[in-house]
């Protein structure tokens, strides 16, 4: 009987200290990113004061304003953004059939080839770094958004060839044999009952990669001199700058990415398999 | 409607393989069930049927078109799965229109025939839902509902009642029995569950290793399996076997001090020479308690009361045999127990090919 009661109690212990973990976790990450904020909308002497008041006394625009009308960051988010919509539409274009193929066929060398997927990512940019742009240079790729787009497709092929083929897996085969007994081509069954199924962990995936592209600075800070992207525009530029403006700056990469984050919260959950209702 | 021929088809998948040149021929408007364990062939020779595999060897033709390459849409079938496969994007009614969308029917046709399938299936009042909000059993009967809906020269069903909780399947097998009769189509119907073949086909094809051991009537394969193998399969308990010994150059076997007549030189003669099978359902038994002419002596072992009857295990020799003792019995365990076994009952089975004599 003991045990009996006690059951519920100790399991209620655990979520507690679950959510008490999770709060912890939550807050390491927000409170910088709080700062951040707070110190990107406050005029700029404040920013140098010290202690500095937990809620904001005085906010201003004016930090943000010049940060964002300077430096030709408006630009650079455009490039941002180029090289993401590119990145995805590539990585999706290539990577959404090679999932579909390793999700439904059994083909010789799958398990080597699902492994080889992976090995892109074995070898760090750095290495790859002067033939890559060498051999930009020389078909004219350099200093271009698709180019940009091409190199941050191959880092993000082997995770959407994964999450797709795990998406598709999800999409039970029997559904598409079915529409087909019903006189659907393989194709029109695919249309009309895969696709629709695996649409949301495709948009999942999808997601994910532009969240790479958008955060990804090394290969464009190499790759670009006058077309960079935001991330690596920050890099350079921001290490020269007065603080207000770091604050500024920072503030403004991250927000994109929390935005994200809350778009793709039900998306991440499924691309792991666990239903949030 | 149409009649299946299926001649010398043949399936491999790499070095395995699941159908061993099957010949068969369903009639028009037949049912027949095909019956074999798990990896015996039966969903391959059903998706062979279908088109969601090419054989390798050998043609299908339906009535007289050969649709051996034909694609699966153009086969003109309708098939239930065992894992349901409905659509879950898509509503109730959704889900049985598909079929009839695919043949552009019109509005008006096709409202009525999602209605008149919707209604035999008594579903009628769950068309505007969605599949995630209906019970395993209401799912399987939007499957059915589904594959009636629309013209197909052949019904296919991939052990579709095997998903069901054991209630729910006694009462969907009498229901889509009654269903079936009334639809008049050919239907293949793939399960391992002898039960089920024995109440549902007309006829029954019993599979093993990808080949066909007999195809006949659920009464002519329960009473007269051509195999070993098809007796020990169909039949709760399975058919006992006893090691006989063949006399009389195969014209009488004895087991213990008994002998019967045996099929002798008749028909095929037995692999190996004076052994034989004698096989013998629970219920062609007559236990006794005491000696009778031509009776077989053992003792019973273990006597389990089933309600409408005892089930008695009897060891006779270094071999045991169930059988089916009136419930009213007094049979207990230790006691010498004679058996009396029905002699147009008995069959005989070689060991060593282990398909029936004569």
């Amino acid at each position: 009987m003991a045990s009996r009661a006690s059951a519920p109690l100790a399991r209620r212990a655990g979520r507690s200290l679950v959510y008490l973990a999770a709060i912890l976790v939550a807050l390491y990450i927000m409170i910088p990113i709080y700062l951040v904020a707070v110190m990107a909308f406050s005029p700029r002497a404040v920013v140098y004061d010290y202690p500095k008041p937990l809620i904001p006394t005085q906010l201003s625009l004016e930090t943000m304003s010049f940060f964002l009308n300077a430096y030709g960051i408006l630009d650079s988010v455009k490039n941002s953004v180029l090289v993401a919509i590119f990145t995805l539409a590539i990585s999706l274009a290539i990577g959404a059939p090679a999932g579909y193929a390793l999700a439904r066929y059994i083909f010789p060398g799958g398990d080597i080839y699902r492994i080889l997927i992976l090995s892109t990512r074995a070898f760090p940019v750095v290495i790859l770094s002067i033939p890559l742009i060498s051999t930009y240079i020389n078909w004219g790729l350099d200093d271009t958004t698709l180019g940009v787009a091409l190199l941050h497709t191959a880092m993000a092929l082997p995770t959407t060839i994964l999450v797709t083929s795990s998406v598709f897996v999800g999409v039970s085969k029997d559904l598409e044999e079915a529409a087909m007994t019903m006189g659907c081509t393989r194709a029109g069954a695919f249309r009309r009952v895969a696709l629709p199924l695996a649409l949301p962990g495709l948009a999942a995936s999808a997601i994910f990669t532009f969240v790479l592209s958008w955060n990804e600075v090394f290969g464009a800070a190499i790759l670009t001199v006058q077309n960079q992207t935001l991330p690596a525009k920050l890099i350079v530029q921001l290490n020269q700058s007065p603080i207000p403006f770091r604050f500024a700056g920072g503030f403004f990469i991250l927000v994109p990415a929390i935005v994200f984050m809350l778009f793709v919260r039900r998306y991440l959950f499924s691309l792991w398999g666990v239903k949030l209702r | 409607m149409a009649e299946i021929r299926i001649e010398q088809v043949r399936k491999e998948f790499g070095k395995v393989v699941a159908v061993r040149d099957v010949s068969l021929t369903i009639p028009d408007r037949e049912f027949i069930v095909l019956l074999g364990p798990s990896g015996c062939g039966k969903t391959t020779l059903l998706r062979c049927i279908a088109g969601l595999e090419q054989v390798d060897v050998g043609r299908v033709y339906f009535g007289d078109r050969d649709v051996t390459d034909l694609p699966v849409r153009q086969r003109r079938i309708s098939m239930v799965f065992q894992s349901y496969a409905v659509f879950p994007h898509m509503t109730v009614f959704e889900n049985i229109a598909f079929g009839l969308r695919m043949q552009h029917k019109s509005d008006a046709e096709l409202k009525r025939r999602v209605q008149a399938a919707a209604e035999l299936l008594h579903i009628e009042e769950l068309l505007g839902r969605y599949p995630a909000q209906l019970s395993g059993g209401q799912r399987q009967r939007v499957a059915v509902a589904r594959a009636i809906a629309y013209d197909a020269d052949v019904l296919l069903m991939d052990e579709p009642l095997s998903n069901l909780d054991a209630l729910l399947r006694l009462e969907m097998r009498a229901e889509l029995k009654r269903l079936i009769e009334e639809l008049k189509t050919t239907v293949v119907y793939v399960t391992h569950d002898q039960v089920e073949a024995l109440s549902l086909g007309d006829r029954i094809a019993v599979m093993k290793g990808g080949a066909l051991l007999q195809v006949d009537s659920p009464i002519t394969v329960y009473d007269r399996p051509a195999a070993h193998f098809v007796g020990s399969f169909i039949g709760n308990p399975p058919m006992n076997f006893l090691t006989a010994e063949a006399t009389a150059g195969g014209a009488a076997a004895r087991v213990g001090d008994t002998t019967f007549p045996a099929p002798g030189r008749s028909g095929r003669s037995p692999t190996e020479p004076g052994k034989l099978w004698l096989g013998i359902r629970a219920e062609n038994i007559e236990p006794r308690p005491e000696p009778a002419p031509g009776a077989i002596a053992g003792e019973v072992l273990v006597v389990e009361p089933l309600g409408s009857h005892n089930l008695i295990t009897v060891q006779v020799g270094a071999e045991r045999l169930k059988v089916n003792a009136h419930a009213d019995s007094a049979f207990h365990s230790g006691q010498p127990i004679w058996l009396v076994l029905a002699a147009d009952k008995i069959r005989w089975m070689d060991p060593g090919t282990g398909l029936a004599l004569r």
